[in-house]
Formats: C-alpha cells, structure tokens, sequence
C-alpha cells in the first residue's frame, strides 16, 4: 500500500440502500494498480466490477448509494473524501476512463471533431484552431488512417472500433496516469476488439499511463493484462500475476470459471459447470459467498475468509480456508 | 444424419428498404442476404457463426417466419417452403425480453400449444407445460411464478421448454447463451447437448460465439456480408480454415494463455456496407489474399484437397 501505488483500494464495502434493505454491492475489496501496470478485474456480472470503478472516481448517483467502510487513494490522495472540486480536476485529466458501448459516450449531434476539440480545450489552454491540430494529431497517433474524414463525421457514421479509438484518443490526450476501461471491447467483434486492445495497450506503455481493466472474459485477460483480481459478490476472491492465476488457479471459484469455458472440453462432452447461481446481494450469507457453491465447502466457512498470501513474495492471493489450509500445511 | 436432408435453402436473399425517393419507390436498400445455400440434415447441430450485420440473425428469422425472404425458395423433405407450424421452434438470446412478464410461467410454456391445438383443457396444458418443464429441470412446484422470479439461466431454460413443448423437428438457437454469465452458459449447453441426445433434436445454432458453437457443432457454416464463405465439419472448418476470412476471425479470437502481439492495423477492419454491396468477392477489400480473379464474384464449392463436405467461397488455394 505504498504511497507509489497510482490506484490503492483498500477493503473498500459500499452498499445501495433499497426499500427495507440494502444491496451489498461492494464487501471488501482490494486491489492495487502500480504505476505502467496493467491490471485486470475480471467477474460475472454482479460481481461488483463496474461498481468499484464508480465508486472510486465518484461517478455513482449521489444519495443512492452508501460507503460502508474501506478507503481508495490515487496517488495518496484520499478520493472518497475528496471535494467534487478536486474530482473533477482529476477526471479526465489525470484518470481517464472508457466505457462499453462508446456511442452512449459521445453526443450523437455533434460532429466527432467538434467534440474532440471541446475535451482538448476542457483540459489544456489551446485555441481553438491549435486544438483542431492537436484532434488530427491524437486521432493519426490512434492508428486512424485519415483524422479529417472522422472528424467531419457524426459518431453514427463511425463503426464501434472507430468510435472507441475516438475515445482512446480522448483518454490519452491529457497524459493521464491512469485509465479506467470498463469492458471497452464488449459491444465489439472479436476482429475489431483485438485491434482496439493491442492500441490501448501500445499506448499505455507508450505514454506511461496504468490501465485498470474491467472485463467479464478470462481469455482478454489472459492476453493483455499484467496482473488480475478475480472478483466474486462484492469481494476479490483471488489475486496475482495473469499468467500465474490462468495456470494454476487456487480459489475454487477461479478454478471453477475457467472450468466452465467450453474452450477446455472434448465437443460435446459434459462441461463442468458451476452449479446454482450467484448469491442475492441483498440477502449475503455471513460466510463465504461461495461456500453454497464450492466443492470444498466446511465447517470454517460460516465466518468470512481473508485474503492470505498465497507465496512468500506476497504477489498472490486467495480468500478461501481450504486453501489455507493448504498453504498452512 | 444420413439421406435427404431436412430442409435445403436455395440461394435465399433478404433485402429491406431503407429509403424512397419522394415518388414512394425504394432507393436505398439493405442487402441482408445475398444467396445462402445450405442444408439442414436431420439430427445434427449446424452452427452459423459471423460477426454482427453477417446475417445471421436474419437467417434465423427467415426460417422461423419472422422474414419473408425477397428471392431463393425453401425445399423441404416433405415439401416446399418453411416448416409447418410447431414443427420448428427458436430460443432467443435474450429471456428478459422473450418472456411475457405478465403471464405465470406454466402458460408461457404452454403458450405454442395452446395457439397450435385450440380446445386443450387447461387441465392439459398445465400437465404438458409440467412435463416440458421437467425436462429442463425446473420444479414443478414453479410453473405458478412469473418470469422476474427467475435468474437469467432459469429463465433461458423456461424458453427452451417453451421451444419443446409443440415437439419440434428443428430448433433455432439464436445466441441462446450470449446474455449469460460463464458458469450458467457452461448449465445451459449441458442442458441442450442432453436434450438433444434424449430426443434426437435438430438444432441450429447461431452465435458469435466461435468457442460456443465448435463446442455444440457437427457441422459449421461461417457467414459474411449475408452469404456463407465456409461450410463444413465442424473440425475441418474451425481447425483448419480454408477462407481467408476465418482464418482472420479464427486468429482474432482471445485465447486464454496465448501472448498476442501484433500490430494495430490502421483503418480496414470493418465490415464493408451492406447497402452498396461490393463486386467480386465480398471480403475482397479486408482480404490479405486478394489478387487477380478475386474481382469477380465467388460460388461456394467444394475445396479440392479438402473432404468432399468442405465448401469454401474462394478461388484461391490457401492451405
């Protein structure tokens, strides 16, 4: 949790308040994103994926929501305190973000260069014909073969993949140190989504920027991410380098998830699925919320695992007393 | 899987208007499809597999009536034009929206029937809906809830019973697990892999789920721009491609453990408009390939070297 980290989240819960209840959106998560790094959050919808990006860059719906405990730092700056003032000095500017579907993010009566050229003055002192050269010069540094042809377009007019490169051109423009993509390639083909994620990746290392990476598809992960959080109802359920949790995953439910890819089976053969279904947020057991799924389940897991190292280099962990006991042993 | 096929479509083509010009005469069109060729053989699982605006869930929807296609005709085994009513069913990608929330689930299963035999008792139609929904393991004790009770997977499953209650010769996946989460599409493709070794089903899969459909397949067709460009053994087809084109789409996909590299292509990796269709080979423009011969139009016909049921639509000899 050092003061070097670009993004620390630390046992961050947050709840949304409903009629004679709460959802527990959120039940302690942690995670770290170090300067360059590219991380991955990788969960089934419900999980809390999206919610812990919203949260932390105080994107939710005031009011409707609730932070039950935990804290998240950018840079060491506390960001749940934080003034809107100062949030909106950071977004944008030093924290970038990207969403799914890029057509929701730009404002389809406008023409894409105008809007560039709005965000480029939003953020840096440039006249408006210095700004113009600057959108050019984003959208060729995107790979995009002719800038003026775009610009002079309505997002409508553009494909998905040339809308989200119009985004990442937008997110890159200010230098950030951290970029936020929450499922940027889901509403996308496996042909344009490949080439939307090596850009991003080649910029992020190009310009320095840390990427946390939202996705619900291990395969993406596997491929474009340094390090992955597993996310299960609310909570990380294991961490570590990529490569290291796709080959020998721990936690039962990792292990699981990556059992139930039909990739893995013989055709036709039965695939491991889990079974049951994701647990209600609005009713959470007090244990494990895996336990009514888990294969191992005992008698410790009435009362809520922690995450424990799971090496002694401390780059891998797991929340889950089976392995524990494991690792103990 | 063997004899006459099921149904055989013969050059199908769908075209929707999109403009008129002020005398009310279509000046503009969307060309959907552009002359599929294929056949359906009894018992099989086909996957149709495509990027979006491939065409196939227009497909889909021509064979379940949705559509009515604009040219090409429909054979059947027992005669001309689409399955009779009941005697093909579709399951949709989305159960949130396919399901009438308003209606308990016992009669959105029983609904085709009700529809198809007039002057069931509802004695018997709730018998029938229990039995279909026996078989996609949902408790009969359920069949009185309405559709937001059940999770996304229950719900897709009370779709698949809706699909079997008519007792259907062919049903039409339409990217039935695309709005489902890993774990309960890994329940959902056991479910129907079991349903149709237990009642000798035949299913025809769209997907862009390429995992998905080399998983179910016996046979793929790959579709692009509204026409297939390769069809065949699902093996032959997704593990040694013979069209530049699925080739592309093959290499494209994420694959868990495999490093990418490469390079960021600029422009050129969209699909080309489908309302001025280009001439010659439709991927001819994307295509890594392309040389002289590609500027005139492809037939889809079986690749020499290949196995006979191997039809690739290109005149060039890629191993």
């Amino acid at each position: 949790m050092s003061e070097s980290s670009v993004l620390s989240i630390d046992n961050l819960r947050l709840e949304f308040p409903i009629y004679r209840g709460a959802v527990k959106a959120l039940n302690g998560v942690t995670l770290r994103v170090e300067p360059r790094e590219i991380v991955g959050v990788v969960g089934e919808s419900g999980s809390g994926k999206s919610v812990t990006a919203m949260a932390v860059m105080r994107l939710l719906v005031p009011g409707s929501y609730q932070v039950t405990g935990g804290s998240a730092r950018f840079l060491g700056q506390d960001l749940l305190a934080a003034s809107e003032r100062t949030m909106l000095g950071l977004r944008g500017t030093q924290v970038a973000m990207i969403f799914q579907e890029p057509m929701t993010a730009l404002n389809p009566t406008r023409r894409v260069g105008e809007q560039m050229v709005e965000v480029i003055r939003r953020h840096r002192r440039l006249g408006r014909s210095q700004a113009r050269d600057e959108a050019v010069a984003l959208l060729r540094d995107m790979h995009v073969a002719d800038p003026g042809r775009i610009q002079q377009s309505y997002p409508f007019e553009l494909s998905g993949g040339m809308r989200q490169r119009v985004m990442l051109a937008l997110a890159f423009s200010c230098r950030p140190q951290l970029l936020i993509a929450d499922e940027p390639t889901t509403a996308l083909d496996v042909t344009v989504q490949r080439q939307v994620l090596l850009l991003m990746r080649e910029k992020a290392r190009e310009k320095n920027a840390a990427v946390l990476f939202i996705t619900h598809d291990m395969a993406v992960v596997s491929q474009f991410c340094d390090r992955v959080y597993v996310m299960y109802a609310g909570a990380v359920v294991e961490d570590g380098p990529t490569a290291e949790v796709m080959a020998a995953p721990r936690h039962p439910y990792t292990i699981a998830l990556l059992q139930a890819l039909p990739d893995r089976v013989a055709s036709r053969g039965a695939i491991a699925a889990i079974p049951g279904s994701v647990p209600d947020l609005t009713q959470l057991p007090a244990g494990c919320a895996f336990a009514s799924r888990c294969p191992w389940v005992r008698e410790a897991c009435r009362t809520r695992p922690p995450m424990v190292p799971l090496d002694a280099g401390g780059r891998r962990h797991a929340a889950c007393w089976a392995v524990q006991d494991e690792v103990g042993r | 899987m063997s004899g006459e096929p099921l149904m055989t479509l013969h050059d199908l083509q769908v075209r929707f208007p999109v403009g008129k010009d002020w005398l009310g005469r279509t000046n503009e069109q969307v060309h959907a499809l552009n002359g599929v060729d294929l056949d359906i053989r009894e018992g099989e699982t086909l996957g149709v597999v495509g990027e979006s605006g491939c065409g196939k869930t227009t497909l889909a929807q021509v064979l379940i009536g949705l559509v009515e296609p604009s040219g090409g005709r429909i054979r059947r085994r027992d005669g001309e034009g689409r399955p009779g009513p009941g005697r093909m069913q579709i399951v949709f990608q989305d159960p949130q929206s396919s399901l009438d929330p308003r209606l308990p689930v016992w009669r959105i299963i029983a609904e085709p029937l009700m529809i198809q035999r007039r002057g069931l008792g509802r004695a018997e139609l709730r018998r029938a809906a229990a039995e279909a929904a026996a078989q996609v393991e949902i408790p009969a004790d359920y069949l009185d809830r309405f559709p937001h009770e059940f999770s996304g997977g229950q719900r897709q499953r009370i779709a698949i019973a809706r699909a079997l209650i008519s007792q259907p010769e062919v049903i039409l996946l339409d990217e039935p697990t695309s709005a489902l989460d890993i774990s309960v599409q890994a329940q959902i493709l056991n479910l129907l892999n079991e349903l149709q070794r237990r009642r000798s089903l035949t299913f025809i899969l769209i997907s862009h789920n390429v995992s998905v459909v080399r998983h179910m397949s016996d046979r793929v067709a790959v579709m692009y721009l509204g026409q297939i460009v390769e069809l065949g053994p699902t093996e032959a087809v997704l593990g040694a491609p013979r069209h530049p084109y699925t080739a592309l789409l093959l290499e494209s996909l994420p694959r868990l453990g495999v490093p990418v590299a490469g390079e960021v292509l600029a422009n050129g990796t969209e699909l080309p408009s489908n309302r001025i269709l280009p001439s010659g080979c439709f991927f001819r423009d994307r295509c890594p390939l392309a040389q002289a011969g590609c500027e005139r139009p492809q037939v889809l016909q079986p690749r020499p070297g290949a196995g006979p049921e191997h039809a690739v639509r290109c005149h060039l000899k890629v191993t």
